[in-house]
């Protein structure tokens, strides 16, 4: 029997004798950094997140009805009759949550520990692309169910373009197919969502896992382990700091996708909605274009770029500097390796002036969060008193909160360009070597 | 037969030729698949003018029709209500509708109460910052949103605050007063929008 397998290994190799150089390559020879901890669960499971994403979604649409009419009914029909059908959209529900927060923070570990600066600057750019493709492809998802936060959701998203000067108003009927969100507009972001976004994302992931195995993956030292001593026990001339993918990392990552899926499963079984987190209760009322819902959010995972929106006011008669503002607030992070040019990589070995930025940086951006849910609005009355003026009260907030969020940029490119930073010695090889 | 001279000249142009009747191709054939996300015939078909009774309508209530998929508010606006107008124009945007706001209504309609007849208002109910529909807060009664709350709108999107007249107050996102759609009076109760007087759309 194992001769069958033998020859059909030496019948395919024949063939295509590039397959198993190419698998050695990305597993059993591509040395990673032995001192990986837990911020580097996140890739991996990310990619988890994505599988899942695909096959629940091919499942999804055996059922679903991309069309005004019926898309509402159908979601209704996938929850209620169709045979498992609440567990394959719970899951894609969930997913879609925990696929920001796995995002956020593989997103997070890069910045902390340097991952985007030199040479991975490539790495760090195919997968802000990744962000912003995962972004349009949740925003489009999220109109599917075509419940009344869907149809508000897409009206605002859709009118962000719309604040263009000039072509703003033309742009928007573009998008929307119709003056308002209506059929024509559901089935396109259908064929978008299930189609053109997926196959880009695809691309961009194989682009971003084939740029990062050119240069090789950082660690939480920021060393680079190729300029460190050679000779491993699989290898004299590949990095001594260096352990093969697989085995050692596929099953360090298996352990974090049991603990991930635990999380996962508990959601998905008890709490689904996360408290209207995930799935916001005003989308169980189907979408109606002349009552928009009495507080409309987007999901927790657009908040903190969406209060951006809202904490810049319009001027000279357009609405257009808050969308500038949003967009800009993603166009910086695409800019980081520019903007932070300090030599070293590592949050380990980097000024106290970085430590304090970045953590002020997380905060503001976490309350930037809370006020796109409005929390701010739930919780300024009871701990200043019911008598303050919340808008005012949210506005300044919020603005100071937006400040900080670009000024963590303006203070990282000062403190890097002018030389500001005073770094800590960087060890020539990772900390945990034998 | 292989030439010993290249004529890197005519090389070039070759290439370039190609590559630019290529590139005109490409375009051209674009063109179609992004003409094709234009709203259709059928959406461009289904804008008629509506035509609504006001009988029953009380002062202070408002009513919400449809016209073009769009909300029309339509509301009988109190005394009250009009007294307090004047009062709010230094906390306005553009108080007089001939600024910022000087396309968002029809000239007939550009004066104090931003309607024709006085007390009713007929407003597309779309937020001018990013098209969500305004609720209607009638009540002069002090607000979270605001201690001093003359009666108006606000938008649960952004936070953005009108006044009785759709005027957009200072400080809030949205840039412009709310629009006002064409539409006349075909008797003392009936309203018909979409049209004006003369029947221009």
């Amino acid at each position: 029997m194992a001769n069958v397998f033998v020859r059909i290994g030496d019948w395919v190799n024949e063939r295509a004798p590039g397959l198993a150089p190419t698998y050695r390559k990305h597993m059993t020879e591509y040395y990673a950094p032995k001192n990986f901890n837990l911020w580097y669960y996140f890739g991996s499971l990310a990619l988890l997140v994505l599988v899942n994403q695909i096959v629940t979604g091919i499942f999804l649409t055996m059922n679903y009805d991309p069309s005004a009419a019926g898309a509402f009914d159908s979601v209704q029909y996938i929850m209620r009759d169709v045979e498992w059908g609440w567990l394959i959209r719970y899951m894609h529900t969930t997913g879609a949550s925990l696929f920001f927060v796995v995002v956020f923070l593989h997103m997070f570990r890069g910045i902390m520990y340097g991952s985007f600066k030199k040479p991975r600057e490539l790495v760090w750019l195919l997968g802000m692309l990744i962000f912003l493709v995962l972004m349009a492809e949740a925003f489009m998802g999220y109109v599917l169910p075509w419940g009344n936060m869907s149809f508000w959701g897409a009206k605002v998203i859709v009118s962000l373009f719309g604040t263009i000067p000039k072509i703003g108003p033309g742009l928007q009927e573009w998008i929307m197919g119709d003056f308002l969100p209506a059929d024509a507009t559901l089935n396109r972001f259908f064929a978008l969502h299930v189609i053109a976004l997926p196959i880009v994302l695809l691309l961009l992931v194989v682009l971003h896992l084939a740029a990062l195995h050119e240069v090789g993956s950082n660690n939480p030292d920021g060393v680079d382990i190729k300029h460190g001593p050679k000779g491993n026990r699989w290898d004299a001339l590949k990095p001594a700091d260096g352990i093969p993918f697989h085995p050692y990392y596929t099953v360090k990552d298996l352990a974090g996708v049991g603990f991930f899926l635990l999380i996962a499963a508990f959601i998905i079984f008890f709490a689904p909605t996360f408290g209207g987190w995930f799935l916001e209760h005003d989308n169980s009322i189907a979408a109606n274009n002349l009552v928009t819902p009495a507080q409309i959010k987007p999901v927790w995972y657009f908040t903190a770029f969406y209060a951006i929106v809202r904490m810049i006011p319009s001027a000279f008669g357009t609405a257009v500097w808050g969308v500038l503002g949003m967009f800009g607030s993603i166009a910086l992070l695409f800019a980081l390796p520019w903007i932070d040019v300090g030599p070293v990589k590592s949050i380990r070995y980097r000024g106290t002036g970085y430590k304090v930025a970045l953590t002020i940086f997380v905060i503001a951006f976490l309350c930037l969060m809370a006020i796109g849910m409005d929390l701010t609005d739930e919780y300024f009355p009871k701990i200043f008193g019911a008598d303050i003026d919340i808008t005012l009260w949210d506005n300044v907030f919020g603005r100071i909160m937006t400040l900080t969020y670009f000024g963590f940029f303006v203070f990282l490119w000062l403190y890097t360009h002018l030389g500001w930073e005073k770094t800590k010695p960087v060890p020539d090889r990772v900390t945990t070597h034998d | 037969m292989a030439n010993e001279v290249v004529d890197h000249g005519r090389r070039r142009f070759l290439t370039t030729a190609t590559a630019v009747v290529g590139g005109v191709g490409i375009v051209s054939a674009a063109v179609p698949f992004i003409k094709s996300w234009e709203p259709s015939a059928r959406a461009k078909a289904a804008g008629a003018p509506v035509t609504q009774s006001l009988k029953k309508i009380e002062p202070g209530q408002q009513l919400i029709i449809g016209w073009r998929s769009l909300p029309v508010f339509i509301v009988n606006r109190t005394p009250e209500q009009l007294a307090a107008l004047p009062k709010q124009d230094p906390r306005l945007v553009d108080p007089k509708s001939d600024g910022s706001s000087a396309e968002q209504q029809p000239t007939y309609a550009q004066n104090g109460t931003r309607s024709i007849k006085p007390e009713w208002l007929v407003m597309v109910g779309i937020c001018t910052h990013l098209g969500c529909v305004p609720n209607y807060v009638g009540e002069m009664k002090p607000e979270p949103f605001d201690p001093n709350w003359q009666g108006g709108y606000y938008c649960p999107c952004h936070h953005s605050r009108y006044d009785m007249a759709g005027r957009v107050y200072q400080g809030v996102p949205a840039p412009k007063n709310m629009q006002i759609p064409p539409y006349h009076f075909i008797d003392d109760t009936t309203v018909q929008i979409g049209v004006d007087a003369k029947g221009n759309a």
